[in-house]
């Protein structure tokens, strides 16, 4: 394939989601309950699809490696939700909410698909809020909102700190409905170990029952990944210690294109690391930089406690290089400045890899019993993992992997190269271009789910009813599953001595060091070497006890880092390949005199997909240009 | 500090379980309590041991992956956190740390420390849920809900589905854990249209899965890594009188 064909709709920005609507083709009910679709994934974005497939008449199995699809890493999601409603009467609207997510993704989105995420988020807290979402309201019964980065208008809807907890159990009850119905058959503690394509399209998947170690085989008439993204590339990250790219990567590896897998979003607020022995790190919402407020002290290292600092001695860095913005800057501007302060020398804590958030200001002004109203359980949690209250002292924060705005490759209708293969959610890559605003991934998870993908996967079935089902014991089935034990074969009898977590730390140093909120071509051809040599080492040195047979934590865990190390070496190229800045891709050698990303419309106004192509063969580039008919490309400032 | 693990081993369901000791010499005290038996594991691995199967995911105390048994209380000692967020700041050098996995019989062990909380998810199904089909919901502001009404159902919604409520029951009963969906769903409009049917199908699956009757001694609450409160196992009984 050397054409990307993105399926955009004829006709003006604001009408080409109702044109497809009108024009898509349907499946009678009555051919409805004979279509299986397979759905992996439970967070927003899958179980949404699956209860909303499963609503519609389609026979549904939905997969998911935790014990219950209510764990899904949607749940920690914590700020809120956006949506253009204008309750606050701010000037919000639909066309707003579209121009600020492209301009927030530095102009590296497609049009038409994020105006249409921009469209459905109203329908999204409709949906939500029947579902019984306690989203937070105001006195008389309606609901509230705030604001959150890259946006001058309140249009975000939250449940204090727990948006996305209260998001997916909304999903979850919906997913209930459909199991309880007989619609949805949900299959626990499954995880994707390949996708099957028969003469060209997405059959059914290999799955491994990670009670038993059964491999499993499954098949449907089309499979959707909502899968989430790849952050914990990082090793250490905002993200479940779970959470990994390894059924986005096998589908890949099956043909589907994976795009801008170099754009990957650097939360500013995190409580930093503690200890050496880390396994993750935890998010401070972005919702708390409405009152909280980013300084350091002006003199380089100041050892003065935080609070005996008078106001004249401390840099309030966001505000001073952001005027407009302020400490409300997007995420990746945030932590460029964070990571500018700390490198200068500026840092605070032992480490000096830290900034204050501090709320001292709004506390004097709203009052502990307002602050607590709308953070009690964020400020709660600092507290526990810091054992610093926050409520007399600033919090200490620093940037951490979280989001990765790149994914599968998927045209209008949410399909990956492969037909009958769609990605959802996190999983693809359309909406966010080189950066996603806060409070947008819910919206796009749930969107994606209930509203889009359960419209466009019609157009694809109504040509499925005449297909024959594919047996189990179809080659391609014996194929892949002969390749996946086999693969998890090579992979326990390696019978080294280091742990699968001790390689994926050292990889996600790698990625962290080269390939992080900066990068720049010396760095990241040192990378390529660096993670070339780690991996040797894992194909020489890993240990996995057990057998496959059982249940064995750690030959899950080999299983994530080896592709890991694949992919990683995927997002470097990808990295090198775009020379310019854009969003959270900053590369050092492509700045303005002040330090800020110096996009190159010219040259890389385009989607980088990557084409697998073999073991060792190199992946091949193709280039979806960018089109911005409604937008005017220009320079993305927030001063 | 040093430690003596006393943790509990148990191949599946089936086979019998006993206690294993395990000593470790260079716990940090910044270290999490998981990153702990993440180090304990990394040893044994390196020697070829099996190390210690948990079930653990966000890390952040909100997916309710994480639940032991720690020195006699689910998520150990310090209230109102979960497994993944307690400090080894908490323990002293030389201290003995018992590790169990939850023991309830609704609960069956599939293997050290991971138990089989599917029943939660089938309580659930049989009608922790408004009937909304998508795109049938009408516009958000449509239905106005008083502040408190949405302030005691958030207290109640923000259940993480742990399991820590059975663990600490001495009857192993699910009351907190079915109460605080059924009180959510019952402060809103939009969830009084099924109360009645709702109360009733969630019971009657409670009751069917093996969990006991309420013990009334609030240890769930006193446990509750989210500080759900036993008032609304006394709205689900409301609840539940008013469904017949």
């Amino acid at each position: 394939m050397n054409t990307l064909d993105s399926k955009i709709p004829p006709g003006p920005l604001a009408q080409k989601w109702t044109r497809f609507k009108n024009e898509v083709r349907l499946v009678s009910p009555a051919n409805k309950r004979k279509l299986e679709i397979i759905v992996v994934g439970t967070g927003i974005s899958g179980a949404g699809a699956a209860s909303a497939l499963g609503e519609l008449g389609y026979r549904v199995k939905n997969f998911c490696y935790q014990d219950s699809p209510r764990r899904a890493h949607s749940v920690a999601a914590q700020g809120g939700i956006n949506a253009a409603k204008n309750y606050q009467n701010d000037g919000d609207s639909v066309y707003r909410l579209f121009y600020d997510m492209i301009k927030g993704g530095d102009f590296r989105a497609r049009e038409a698909n994020v105006y249409r995420a921009a469209e459905v988020s109203n329908q999204v807290i409709d949906h939500f809020t029947a579902l019984g979402v306690p989203f937070a309201r105001d006195y008389g019964g309606t609901l509230d909102t705030r604001s959150f980065g890259g946006v001058q208008v309140s249009r975000t809807f939250y449940s204090k700190g727990q948006t996305g907890q209260q998001c997916l159990l909304g999903c979850y009850s919906a997913l209930n409905r459909q199991i309880q119905k007989g619609n949805v058959q949900i299959f626990p503690r499954r995880e994707m170990l390949d996708l099957v394509v028969v003469d060209g399209k997405a059959r059914g998947i290999i799955t491994r029952n990670l009670i038993t170690g059964e491999i499993e085989r499954h098949s449907a008439n089309a499979v959707v990944l909502a899968t989430g993204g790849y952050g914990t590339v990082y090793y250490l990250s905002t993200l479940a210690v779970n959470s990994n790219a390894s059924a986005a990567w096998k589908a890949h590896k099956k043909g589907a294109f994976f795009a801008n897998p170099s754009f990957l979003q650097i939360h500013p607020t995190s409580v930093p690391q503690l200890n050496q022995y880390q396994s993750k790190l935890t998010l401070m919402s972005e919702s708390l930089r409405n009152d909280g407020r980013l300084w350091v002290p002006l003199q380089k290292g100041d050892k003065r406690p935080p609070n005996g600092i008078p106001e004249e001695e401390r840099d309030y860095f966001l505000e001073r290089r952001y005027p407009a913005f302020g400490n409300l800057v997007p995420r990746d501007v945030a932590s460029r400045a964070v990571k500018e302060r700390c490198d200068a020398g500026y840092g605070v804590s032992e480490t000096g890899l830290a900034v204050y958030l501090d709320f001292r200001d709004a506390l004097k002004k709203q009052g502990r019993k307002a602050i607590e109203n709308k953070y009690g359980n964020l400020f709660q949690m600092y507290k526990t993992i810091t054992g610093i209250d926050p409520y007399e002292e600033p919090m200490r924060i620093y940037p951490a992997g979280h989001y990765t705005m790149g994914g599968l490759w998927v045209d209008y209708e949410l399909m990956t190269t492969i037909p009958g293969l769609y990605a959802i959610g996190e999983a693809n890559f359309s909406d966010h271009g080189a950066n996603r605003l806060g409070a947008s991934s819910l919206m796009q998870a749930a969107g994606d789910g209930f509203f889009i993908l359960p419209v466009t996967i019609s157009n694809y079935l109504a040509g499925e009813i005449r297909s024959a089902p594919v047996p189990l014991s179809h080659p391609e089935f014996e194929a892949a599953e002969k390749t996946a034990v086999a693969r998890l074969n090579r992979l326990i009898s390696i019978k080294g001595n280091q742990t699968a977590g001790s390689f994926h730390r050292r990889l996600g140093k790698i990625m962290w060091d080269h390939c992080g909120m900066t990068r720049n071509e010396e760095g990241l051809k040192k990378a390529l070497v660096l993670i070339r040599e780690l991996r040797d080492e894992f194909w020489q040195n890993l240990n996995v006890p057990g057998t496959i047979y059982e249940l064995n934590q750690e030959l899950e865990k080999a299983g994530r880092v080896a592709d890991y190390f694949e992919l990683a070496e995927l997002l470097v190229n990808d990295a090198l390949e775009r020379k310019e800045s854009c969003g959270a891709h900053f590369r050092e050698e492509y700045q303005t005199p002040d330090g800020e990303a110096r996009r190159n419309d010219a040259e890389y106004a385009y989607v980088a997909a990557w084409e697998y192509t073999g073991e060792n063969t190199p992946h091949v580039l193709h280039r979806e240009e960018l089109k911005f008919e409604e937008v005017e490309l220009r320079e993305r400032s927030y001063k | 500090m040093k430690l003596t693990l006393k943790i509990w081993r148990q191949k599946d369901a089936r086979a019998k379980g006993r206690f294993v000791t395990y000593e470790l010499d260079d716990v940090s005290e910044k270290m999490a309590f998981l990153e702990m038996l993440d180090s304990l594991n990394r040893k044994l691995v390196e020697s070829d041991q099996e190390p210690v199967a948990f079930d653990h995911d966000c890390r952040e105390g909100i997916c309710g992956s994480c639940g032991i048994y720690i020195n006699g209380h689910p998520h150990g000692p310090v209230p109102a956190i979960t497994t993944c967020h307690l400090s080894m700041r908490y323990f002293n050098d030389g201290d003995t740390v018992w590790i169990e996995p939850w023991r309830a019989k609704s609960f069956p062990v599939i293997r050290d420390l991971i138990v089989d909380r599917s029943a939660f998810d089938k309580i659930q199904a049989a009608g922790g849920y408004i009937s909304v089909n998508t795109g049938s919901a009408p516009e958000a502001n449509s239905i106005p809900i008083p502040r408190k009404n949405y302030d005691n159902a958030f207290d109640a919604a923000i259940c993480i589905g742990c399991g820590a409520c059975v663990a600490a029951c001495k009857n192993a009963s699910a009351v907190l854990f079915v109460s605080a969906k059924i009180t959510q769903l019952a402060l809103l409009p939009q969830g009084r249209v099924e109360a009645r049917d709702r109360v009733r199908a969630m019971v009657e699956k409670m009751d069917e899965l093996g969990f006991g009757n309420c013990s009334n001694t609030g240890a769930c609450e006193a446990e509750c890594p989210k500080e759900i409160k036993i008032k609304s196992i006394a709205a689900m009984k409301r609840e539940y009188y008013k469904a017949f």
